[in-house]
């Protein structure tokens, strides 16, 4: 075998030990989420008390806010011990955690336990996240050929997507295997538990991998950080570049990511009351078109420059997305459909509470369109004994169903959005990885890294949901659907002017490791 | 070039502490209204103890933006 082939078998092994195990964290981190509502209704109380502020806690915020916290102690690690065994504890951390919570038991029967565990178990998969990515995407840096590390390194980038569609997959099959009621009720844990087999096979593959070999020569040579924190960012030359990464780059790299993948699953299913099964397949079937563009991308990074190709993708978010958003509502109205009146069905079952004497009335009334679609409405009403108690409103559900071309349309739409988390996201990580030097790069590039994504783009669906409760008036109670889309549009149109204007397109193929060449964004030091 | 990203870097630096100031504008009104409750307090706290340390980033950001850090080299860049 010629010393090309074995290189070639060698980067490959690399590229799928640092993929797998990456993948298997986004899964877990995704489930999460996916599962969010069965896993507020399992371990939180239904009153408002001091456990309901758990909830808002666990489920808001933990795991986006410690992930910068994860990038800082195992960037640390990794620039200290190493990255091979950083990132080997960082999934152990996160596949353990995972595990525990589809083992914890219900609020039910351990009472305020149940949350705090499942916070505190929240608290270590965001950590051991905020460890993960910088340690794989660097891993596969420094083992990638320099001219080809755009490539190499966009492998890394398909499995926070990868990772998203398992765990839908999962989901959706075992919900579809044991039932809806099953599953709300036990069924959820399964995921939860699949996580421990695929973190043993990763961990198994991983502990055959070798220590980077950029990181084992300066090792070697005695030259790694004694304190990458303080070189990262307390020295100015590292500081500003932390800064220019966060600001011209990652911030808007993280709310388009979040918005083409989940603020636009939380819309169709939330505000257009797209069904839940439909919503999930059409994310799906978007991930599963776009997700080859990531290696593309990361790709033509190599051939044209990594900015450019970042730049276009705000850009294009930033133009597109209100007509994008404004088309799924208008489609899935009933004021653009013709009904078929003749096929509408109501059905209307009531039931006696015997120890009110109160009654349950549950209509379903289901609509059926000329392009296929058909809307179902649950209007749930209690009719009470006592006059006093009038006045309850009834509780609505509406779960709608799109007919076939305007299925397919809202897929494309969705492929739209995830083709430009590909141009955004695909060069991001051989382009941090080029900003910093060996001995602090882990630490540097997570840093910003998780405070773009983490911060920035995790909070896209609270506050972009925040705004559009906001805009609820007496005269408008539905509020303004598309004013949500106001905060990523800002924040990407901030960080295209900066990244537009400060970024250089130039590849830095020495990635500043010679400490005496001056350090300087704009060009390439070979050049120094 | 070199004059736009300073002159951007003062307005960069302004805009961290007006992100500041609106965001506690807008937190101070919503909890006020009657019917905010202690879960707004808590998301709100969690908004400006998230953004406070980003912004005070975003200055330093212009700050370095203004005295030229972000400057291209012209001995790099020749016309």
């Amino acid at each position: 075998m010629s010393s090309k082939q074995k290189y070639t078998q060698g980067i490959w092994s690399v590229i799928t030990a640092s993929s797998v195990g990456t993948l298997i964290e986004w899964y877990d981190f995704y489930i999460f989420g996916s599962l969010a509502t069965i896993i507020a209704s399992q371990f939180f109380p239904e009153d408002k008390g001091s456990s309901a502020l758990l909830s808002t806690l666990a489920i808001f915020a933990a795991g986006f806010i410690v992930r910068p916290f994860g990038a800082l102690v195992f960037g640390r690690l990794g620039d200290m011990v190493g990255r091979k065994y950083t990132f080997l504890l960082t999934l152990v951390l996160m596949g353990g955690s995972t595990f525990c919570i589809g083992l914890i038991p219900g609020y039910k029967s351990i009472g305020v336990a149940a949350p705090l565990l499942v916070l505190l178990l929240r608290l270590i998969q965001g950590l051991a996240l905020g460890g993960e990515y910088g340690g794989a995407a660097t891993y596969v840096a420094e083992h990638a050929p320099i001219e080809r590390r755009g490539f190499f390194t966009s492998w890394i980038q398909t499995t926070a997507t990868l990772g998203l569609f398992v765990s839908l997959g999962i989901i959706l099959t075992t919900r579809n295997t044991l039932g809806v009621e099953a599953f709300n009720e036990w069924g959820w844990r399964i995921p939860f538990l699949v996580s421990s087999l695929l973190v043993i096979v990763s961990i198994y593959i991983r502990m055959k991998m070798e220590e980077s070999p950029l990181f084992t020569k300066l090792k070697k040579e005695g030259k790694t950080s004694s304190n990458p924190l303080k070189e990262s960012f307390t020295k100015k030359d590292n500081l500003k570049m932390v800064l220019l990464a966060l600001f011209g780059a990652v911030m808007g790299q993280g709310v388009i990511w979040y918005t083409g993948q989940f603020y636009a699953q939380s819309f169709i299913e939330n505000v257009c009351k797209i069904d839940f099964a439909q919503s999930r397949t059409i994310l799906l079937w978007a991930i599963a078109f776009a997700t080859p563009f990531f290696v593309f991308f990361g790709g033509l990074s190599d051939k044209v420059g990594r900015k450019w190709i970042m730049m276009l993708g705000m850009l294009l978010g930033i133009l597109s997305y209100r007509s994008i958003y404004q088309y799924f509502l208008d489609h899935s109205s009933d004021k653009n459909k013709t009904e078929i009146v003749a096929q509408t069905t109501v059905e209307r079952k009531a039931t006696l509470i015997e120890s009110s004497g109160d009654s349950l009335v549950k209509t379903i009334t289901l609509r059926h369109f000329t392009d296929g679609a058909h809307f179902k409405e649950t209007v749930t009403d209690t009719f009470y004994v006592a006059k006093a108690s009038l006045g309850v409103k009834p509780l609505k559900k509406m779960e709608k169903v799109l007919g076939d071309g305007d299925y397919w349309m809202f897929i494309f739409l969705v492929f739209f959005q995830v083709l430009l988390v590909t141009m955004v996201y695909g060069p991001i990580a051989a382009f941090l990885v080029e900003l910093f030097p060996t001995k602090i790069r882990y630490t540097s590039m997570s840093l910003p890294y998780h405070i773009g994504n983490g911060v920035f783009g995790g909070l896209v669906p609270f506050i972009s949901t925040l705004i559009i409760e906001y805009t609820k008036t007496a005269e408008n109670p539905a509020g303004t659907p598309l004013a949500g889309l106001w905060y990523p549009m800002a924040v990407a149109t901030v960080c295209l002017i900066i990244g537009s204007l400060y970024l250089s397109n130039e590849v830095d193929h020495n990635v500043r490791d010679d400490e005496n060449v001056y350090i300087h964004p704009h060009h390439d030091n070979h050049h120094a | 070039m070199n004059t736009l990203k300073r002159l951007l870097g003062f307005v960069w630096l302004l805009t961290g502490p007006a992100i500041l100031v609106y965001l506690l504008m807008e937190a101070s009104k919503k909890i006020a209204l009657p019917t905010s409750t202690s879960n707004d307090v808590l998301q709100w706290s969690i908004i400006i103890g998230i953004f406070c340390p980003i912004a005070l980033g975003f200055m330093l950001f212009g700050y370095y933006s203004l005295k030229g850090e972000y400057d291209l080299d012209p001995e790099f860049h020749p016309k």
